[in-house]
């Protein structure tokens, strides 16, 4: 069974690549690249998957899962500059790819807890365009 | 590292729901509004997913703005404004039902994809049409995936005969 929990952070970025002249990043990322950044309500959704517990009839502790993407997520990125106050962004382009796989680094950890696992990271950059992360994309 | 990226886009065309093999009495009982004679519109969504690795340098499985021109070429410019029953060839004899044009869609995606995105480059791995904000459907294209939650709708494309 599988249940998913929303959170929303509101940031700015650049997509560039640093050692790139601006008119290769412009070919590559058109105005995500324009210098001084923008921003955008990032919405996430959390799948976890796993049975519901017999007693409670919970798969996981919504409260827990709740703090932990306030505490990795939200709060680190929430209102700031990507790339220049969220690591690893100052090394990586913040695209929406890369934060995806952010998310998931951040929290494959945290349900350790809990029989549940993580099942799918969703990123949503805008209403019209999301990246979807599951433990499958790792694999070598 | 691999990720799946979705875009949605959007359509409005117009469709009937009628099959000669039934009579009219039994179009109406199996179609209910949808037989309507003079067919009625949708804002149909659509949302295009493809799957492939993250570019070590640039973060990107693949360019949107390549999939939006594609999507664009391929679907969105032959559904948009149009009766989908008079005007798309494809459905001359094929009933627009949203899983008949999710697999339309998909099937016309796929033939035009591998040219597009080269070999190897992103997959296209799945389409979903919505029909009104209650009413959608998911194609699965290529390996199965665990991209959804959702129930899905198993690839079994249907012959167009025109």
């Amino acid at each position: 069974m599988f249940i998913t929990r929303k959170a929303e952070f509101s940031a700015s970025h650049v997509c560039r690549v640093p050692s790139w002249s601006d008119a290769a990043n412009r070919e590559v990322y058109g105005e995500a690249a324009n210098e001084h950044g923008h921003g955008h309500n990032y919405i996430i959704e959390v799948t976890v998957a796993g049975d519901p517990d017999p007693v409670t009839g919970m798969v996981v502790d919504l409260k827990q899962l709740k703090e932990i993407l306030e505490r990795e997520i939200v709060q680190p990125m929430d209102h700031r500059f990507l790339n220049y106050e969220v690591e690893p962004f100052d090394r990586v382009p913040p695209t929406a790819e890369n934060i995806a796989l952010e998310i998931w680094s951040r929290l494959r950890n945290q349900l350790t807890s809990t029989p549940a696992r993580l099942h799918r990271v969703r990123l949503y950059e805008t209403a019209d365009l999301f990246v979807d992360v599951t433990g499958e994309d790792f694999d070598t | 590292m691999r990720a799946a990226l979705t875009r949605r886009y959007q359509f409005s065309a117009s469709h009937r729901l009628h099959t000669p093999a039934l009579s009219n009495a039994e179009n109406e009982r199996v179609f209910g509004k949808c037989n309507n004679p003079y067919g009625h519109g949708h804002n149909y969504q659509l949302e295009v997913t493809a799957h492939g690795t993250v570019d070590p340098e640039t973060g990107l499985v693949l360019d949107v703005r390549q999939l939006d021109r594609f999507v664009s070429d391929q679907v969105l410019n032959r559904f948009a404004n149009r009766n989908i029953n008079m005007d798309l060839p494809e459905f001359r004899h094929l009933i627009p039902t949203t899983e008949n044009i999710a697999i339309m869609i998909g099937k016309v995606l796929e033939d035009g994809w591998t040219a597009e995105f080269g070999v190897p480059g992103p997959k296209l791995v799945g389409i979903h049409v919505q029909e009104t904000d209650r009413n959608g459907f998911d194609l699965v294209i290529g390996a199965p995936v665990s991209r959804r939650n959702d129930a899905v709708v198993e690839p079994s494309f249907v012959s167009v005969t025109d």
